[in-house]
């Protein structure tokens, strides 16, 4: 073994106390960190998908029409004129097929289906209720929303004069797979259908709300010919879903809405959480750099008449830093080891603990090796720019004032 | 034979600006011969210390010339005098200077380790060979707190040696032992001076020690007499 290492090891294992401080410290830091991020992540990846879960990645709608001014005015003059939104017509999305494969060819995008949407009634025997008709071919929406786990009862078929129900819908109105209903536009066209599944979407407001019908039979109840009202996309950057909204929209003329932007509550509140839980990280590494430094500074002056020696029978300055900066190195190594078990543990125990009402964990935390790896380095670097002080304090000991004490 | 110390007109000052400059060594000529064995005497606060750190490398002079086997040591930075120190010189402290976490063998080894940065199993070798001929070939691997005074100063001499260096600087070597300890590691270095044929510079207090050298060099204020 080299002297760096030969040295700086024995040193690490001679001054036990010190070491088992400095590693305890360390340890304590890395375990909090890789905690925190293994809950945050797993609750961020959690939130966001139960809301996806039910919601397509970016939609596409019709563009508002707006009414154009008659005057056109040079630039640097006030026109005094008010130019109103136009009350909107049935705005639908004709010709959409030529859009669909458009949609189909931008990359990263990995399913699109078109849906026909609107306002509607739902009536069995002397009940009536608001819900919202939605046209789809199912193949095509499943692939953007699966609904194979949102089954509560039946099956998921949606042929001619078949509809899909939330649960909610379906107690209000008494249905069960078999059933049916009749449906009602609001311009008053009517069809009598029957239940082939029934659906929980995961909130309650959707399980009132939401049924679904095949594209042709919402076309002809809800007036749209041949038009449809949306476009529903998956993507497989879930994070780039907004520079994506904006290259369908200035690819197809649509209005394009992504995830984000009709969540905005949601991602402000994930986005605090992670700058909050980033904070801590940093105060914590902080912290750790500290520790490390304090102890190595004493372990340095505690040393001194060795360094000295050291010097003294030639050994370069060099490689007496090399010996202290290899050991804040080692340290935090070793220590981001015992550290990521210890938080890692943490971890899965808390999800032990946090348990929704029918015993399956709150959310499932995410311990990957990216996790441990990048925390190592990171451990690593703190522990060698942390040791950076002490090392070049002891470098720079003057022999002879070193051995005289 | 050669010199392998020549110092011609080395004074050494502390001090200046604001505080009062004190002259410590007022013009120090000297010559060591190869292989010889030599003793430095004086009262304390003559300079002895001083003189032995600017001959071992450790400051340099204010003014005057320093020649190491040949090398003119002025003008040298500190990673040059550093290599000096290793491949040319041994030192023998006081108190031994041991390095408690090591065991006598890897502080005999320390010198080649410390220069070049490994150790290969001819050092090893040699540090065994030394350690036998001053008869602690049994305590190799104890730590230096297991070994007795004079076996501890035993491993520092063999220590000074390991590099094969051209000249052994000792400071006061046996003045932490008792007389016959102290007699009997005289006799050792005596006897490693002619085997090895490395020269040996030693700092004694005691006359009667420092009889037995071929050579004396007596400092008093500053000058040698």
């Amino acid at each position: 073994m080299s002297f760096v290492w030969t040295v700086a090891w024995r040193l690490l294992r001679e001054g036990r106390f010190q070491t088992a401080l400095i590693l305890g410290g360390v340890c304590i830091g890395v375990a909090v960190v890789v905690y925190i991020t293994a809950i945050v992540n797993g609750l961020q990846a959690t939130i966001v998908e139960r809301t996806l879960s039910s919601q397509a990645h970016v939609v596409l709608r019709p563009a508002d029409r707006n009414n154009q001014p008659v005057l056109r005015v040079p630039a640097g003059t006030v026109a005094l004129a008010d130019i109103r939104k136009r009350t909107q017509r049935e705005n639908t999305i004709a010709n959409w097929s030529r859009l669909l494969n458009v949609v189909k060819a931008t990359p990263t995008v990995t399913a699109a289906a078109a849906m026909a949407a609107g306002p509607g009634v739902a009536q069995q025997g002397g009940v009536r209720k608001s819900v919202t008709l939605m046209g789809v071919s199912l193949a095509d929406y499943q692939q953007v929303v699966r609904l194979d786990n949102k089954l509560v009862s039946g099956q998921l078929l949606l042929g001619s004069g078949q509809v899909l129900v939330g649960k909610e819908l379906a107690a209000d109105l008494g249905l069960t797979p078999g059933s049916r209903l009749r449906l009602q536009s609001a311009s008053g066209t009517q069809d009598s259908v029957q239940v082939s599944a029934v659906l929980d979407f995961g909130i309650k407001d959707l399980n009132r709300r939401w049924v679904l019908l095949p594209l042709r039979s919402a076309q002809n109840l809800l007036g749209y010919r041949l038009d449809i009202t949306e476009i529903y996309v998956r993507t497989s950057e879930l994070h780039e879903a907004e520079t994506l909204a904006a290259n369908l929209s200035a690819a197809t003329g649509l209005t394009a809405d992504s995830w984000q932007s009709s969540n905005g509550q949601l991602v402000t509140a994930l986005k605090s959480q992670r700058a909050s839980s980033l904070m801590i990280r940093v105060f914590v590494t902080f912290a750790v750099a500290l520790s490390i430094a304090s102890v190595l500074v004493v372990s340095v002056v505690q040393r001194q008449r060795e360094i000295g020696i050291l010097r003294a029978m030639g050994t370069p300055a060099t490689r007496i830093l090399g010996v202290f900066l290899l050991q804040g190195g080692i340290v935090g190594l070793v220590g981001s080891v015992f550290g990521s078990l210890l938080g890692g543990g943490l971890a899965v125990g808390f999800t032990h603990i946090a348990k929704t009402e029918d015993g399956s964990p709150l959310f499932p935390v995410v311990l990957d090796s990216e996790l441990f790896i990048s925390t190592a380095l990171i451990a690593f670097a703190v522990g060698v720019l942390a040791a950076l002080m002490p090392a070049l304090r002891a470098a720079r000991l003057d022999p002879v004032e070193a051995i005289r004490g | 034979m050669a010199d392998v110390l020549l110092l011609q007109g080395v004074r050494k000052s502390y001090g200046g600006g604001a505080s009062p400059r004190v002259e410590v060594l007022h013009g120090i000529d000297m010559a060591l011969e190869e292989g010889s064995f030599a003793a430095l005497t004086g009262p304390s606060g003559s300079g002895k210390s001083t003189l032995l750190n600017i001959i071992g490398l450790l400051e340099p002079p204010t003014e005057g010339e320093l020649r190491m086997a040949g090398t003119l040591s002025s003008g040298l930075d500190d990673a040059a005098r550093t290599t000096l120190r290793n491949r040319y010189l041994g030192f023998i402290f006081q108190f031994h200077h041991l390095l408690p976490a090591f065991s006598a063998e890897e502080n005999v080894l320390m010198p080649m380790l410390a220069g070049v940065g490994r150790i290969n199993r001819d050092d090893r070798a040699r540090a065994s060979m030394l350690l036998q001929r001053v008869g602690l070939a049994e305590h190799a691997h104890k730590r230096p707190v297991q070994l007795s005074g004079g076996q501890q100063q035993r491993v520092a001499i063999v220590r000074a040696l390991m590099n094969r260096p051209r000249l052994v600087l000792a400071d006061e070597p046996t003045g932490n032992l008792d007389t016959q300890t102290a007699a009997e590691v005289f006799g050792l270095l005596h006897e490693l001076n002619r085997e090895e044929g490395t020269t040996f510079l030693i700092v004694t207090h005691d006359p009667r020690l420092a009889d037995t050298c071929q050579q004396q060099f007596k400092l008093l204020d500053g000058r040698l007499l």
